[in-house]
């Protein structure tokens, strides 16, 4: 579904990812662990298409389409999804009605026609029971007053909403008490199919308990340094990230 | 430059979409003002004497007058001698009924989107058209007159209505209550005239729309809305002006009284010719808007969606003189390029228990500067007066500015008084989450300023607030950057 080859961005002329390769196929989870300031939320924001961070160089192929052309929305319209760290506060905006915005422009994107306010509400219902979600929430400015919980369940939502096939968790877990941590996950496994895939961004091992990943990735100081199975993980719930840069820095 | 820079950038170079003009035979005087103009426009509109003197006396006082300095705004100065005061499209004899409006004119408001015909047929609005100085048509006239409801241009409302005119004109905006009021007062050429009997509710809105098409000449027009006892009306004004190089001089003047349990609500959407991407040319717009609450238990409110004019000066107020009387100003001001707009309003509590509310949302891109200027004022005698203003500015852009002047004077320890106010920026964060969702940046920006202004937008009637959500976006195409 993606793939990476040799990226390489910086933002300011500080280079923060130093040649990152990663091969993501439909039906996969891939979690990207590291320790703070690896570069893992840069990885998430590059693919998103953030404009503050400049790609240097290598390649990324989703959909054997070159995605480092598009702009973020042509990303959002094909499919990738970015589940933010810190959601953004939109007053005046309601949830319902920036997502009805938004589902109409990917439509129109895609050829398809505008939802009328009937089957809008209908898809809202429906994805609404799915992810646990209460309406009053969704009358509200988009993420104002949110609680982090909150804030969290609505990223979750709008992604079954959006229904992509990509989705980045972008440290979706931070600020999060464990029953929160739950709900999350359980929309995220509950939206999952064998057409799309997952890419899961956490400092920490404890998602992971809830979505279990294939594979597991490393990534410390702009560079995958290991990858491995869901144990990789676990390896570092014992050790802690300290190990890894002792075995960086051998090499 | 940052992303947030270029999409106000290509926000912003979007074309003002009701720039053309259309010819027709206009009767016009000739350019510049002295007694004889004053007595030309009289005596076109075939008034009475003590019209005529009303307004001379008002000409007397204007030129004893200063233009006003106080205002943030900065124009060249105006040579009152180079406008042109009156100019009519030419129509063979007053037309009786819509029929026998010149077709031109009609398709000209169709090209507005107004079709007068259309509107003739659909229940919910009554339009009173205004081309230049004159009145071209005012549709529902019938119907509303079966309730006593008096809708109609001014020139007519003085020919047929003399009582009321003299009665009303001038009683809450003085001849000489200001430069511009004055200059208005002695040359006024037309504008609506509106009356709801006691214990009335109209039941459409009531609007009228106007438009400047000839060349060099300034429009003055009036309105009087007068709600008496018990009585309820909506109005809707709205504007347009063809693109032209030389700035326009705008000086209209609206009183609106309402009496004992009366309620009007005024809505605008000013959209004059706001000039080009450098500045050149414009509509300046220097407008006295004032209501009096003369009535105990009685309200007015005014909302405003400003976005066109290169400049604008105007504070609708409310003088609260009835117990109990509510004033409300809701008011959106949107400039881009090089516009400038210093507009609020003034709340005067006279009465007991007297209540008014301030929404003042500015948004300022491009160059534009943007400021909100309001004063409360609580006189002695108004025990238990109470005021909320909340202003709240937006910034597109590091190039424009947006300024707030609030002035409270309070002279009743029992008064409350609260004042909020806000800038923010809009976010690259903003615009990138909505781009996230596979919105584009324009939308996005649409998005984000309509969700700033809902507040207000809000207050808007059903047939305005498309409307104005539209005309916020088209304002502020191209200017995020």
């Amino acid at each position: 579904m993606i793939s990476i080859k040799n990226l390489q961005a910086s933002i300011e002329d500080k280079e923060i990812l130093k040649g990152i390769d990663l091969e993501v196929k439909a039906g996969e989870v891939h979690a990207i662990m590291g320790p703070n300031g690896s570069g893992k939320s840069t990885l998430a924001s590059v693919l998103a298409g953030r404009e503050d961070y400049e790609v240097t160089g290598g390649s990324v192929t989703f959909e054997n389409e070159d995605l480092l052309e598009l702009s973020p929305e042509e990303r959002a319209q094909k499919g990738i999804f970015l589940a933010f760290q810190y959601p953004v506060e939109i007053p005046g905006v309601s949830t319902t009605n920036f997502l009805k915005t938004a589902i109409n422009q990917v439509r129109e994107a895609r050829g398809e026609k505008a939802l009328d306010a009937v089957n809008f509400l209908k898809l809202m219902k429906e994805k609404m029971k799915l992810v646990d979600i209460d309406q009053s929430l969704l009358s509200r400015s988009l993420n104002e007053g949110f609680s982090g919980g909150e804030k969290k369940r609505n990223e979750i939502f709008q992604m079954a909403m959006l229904e992509p096939k990509l989705s980045i968790l972008d440290e979706t877990d931070s600020g999060l008490d464990i029953d929160a941590l739950k709900i999350v996950a359980d929309g995220v496994n509950t939206l999952k199919t064998n057409n799309t895939a997952t890419i899961v961004v956490t400092h920490y091992q404890r998602l992971l308990d809830y979505i279990v990943p294939d594979y597991v990735h490393v990534l410390y100081k702009g560079r995958i340094v290991k990858s491995g199975d869901k144990s990789l993980a676990l390896e570092f719930e014992e050790k802690g990230y300290d190990w890894i840069k002792e075995e960086v820095a051998a090499v | 430059m940052s992303t947030d820079d270029q999409i106000l950038e290509e926000f912003t170079s979007k074309e003002y979409e009701h720039g053309w003009s259309v010819d027709f035979e206009a009767d016009e005087a000739p350019l510049g003002i002295n007694e004889d103009i004053v007595r030309f426009i009289s005596a076109k509109k075939e008034e009475p004497q003590w019209l005529l003197d009303w307004r001379l006396k008002a000409f007397d006082q204007w030129k004893q007058m200063k233009e006003p300095n106080w205002a943030n705004i900065k124009y060249p100065k105006i040579d009152y001698q180079s406008i042109r005061y009156y100019s009519a499209p030419k129509q063979d004899k007053k037309p009786q009924s819509l029929d026998e409006v010149d077709p031109e004119l009609l398709k000209t408001f169709e090209r507005l989107g107004i079709s007068l015909q259309e509107q003739k047929r659909l229940t919910g609005v009554a339009v009173d058209a205004v081309i230049d100085s004159v009145s071209v048509a005012t549709t529902f006239k019938d119907k509303l007159s079966e309730l006593g409801v008096i809708f109609c241009s001014f020139s007519e409302a003085v020919q047929e209505h003399p009582d009321l005119i003299k009665k009303y004109l001038g009683s809450v905006v003085p001849a000489n209550d200001n430069y511009f009021a004055a200059l208005n007062s002695a040359v006024f050429s037309d504008g609506s005239f509106c009356f709801i009997p006691k214990g009335v509710r109209c039941p459409m809105e009531l609007s009228t729309y106007f438009r400047i098409n000839a060349a060099n000449t300034g429009q003055f027009e009036r309105t009087l809305i007068v709600a008496d006892d018990d009585s309820y009306v909506s109005y809707l004004e709205g504007c347009t002006a063809p693109q032209r190089d030389e700035n326009q001089l705008h000086a209209a003047v609206v009183e609106i009284y309402a009496a004992k349990n009366a309620e009007v609500k005024y809505s605008t959407v000013q959209n004059w010719y706001p000039g080009d991407k450098n500045g050149k040319g414009g509509i300046y717009n220097f407008v006295t808007k004032r209501g009096i609450c003369s009535g105990d238990h009685s309200k007015i409110s005014w909302t405003q969606v400003e976005t066109g004019s290169a400049v604008t000066w105007k504070y609708p107020s409310c003088i609260l003189k009835g117990d109990h009387s509510v004033g409300e100003f809701y008011s959106v001001a949107v400039t881009n390029n090089y516009q400038q707009a210093d507009t609020g309003t003034k709340m005067v509590h006279l009465g007991k228990n007297t209540r008014s509310r301030i929404v003042s949302k500015g948004i300022s891109a491009g160059k534009s500067q943007n400021s909100y200027r309001g004063q409360v004022e609580v006189m002695k005698r108004a025990e238990g007066a109470r005021n909320f203003s909340q202003c709240d500015s937006l910034l597109m852009g590091d190039k424009c500015g947006a300024h707030t002047f609030p002035y409270i004077d309070i002279k009743n320890k029992s008064a409350q008084v609260e004042h909020e106010a806000t800038t923010s920026k809009i976010g690259e964060d903003q615009i990138f989450y909505c781009q996230q969702r596979g919105i584009d940046e324009e939308t996005a920006v649409a998005l984000i300023v309509n969700g700033f202004a809902k507040e207000v937008m809000n207050k808007l009637p059903m047939e305005f607030a498309v409307e104005a959500q539209k005309l916020l976006a088209l304002t502020l195409e191209g200017s995020v950057g």
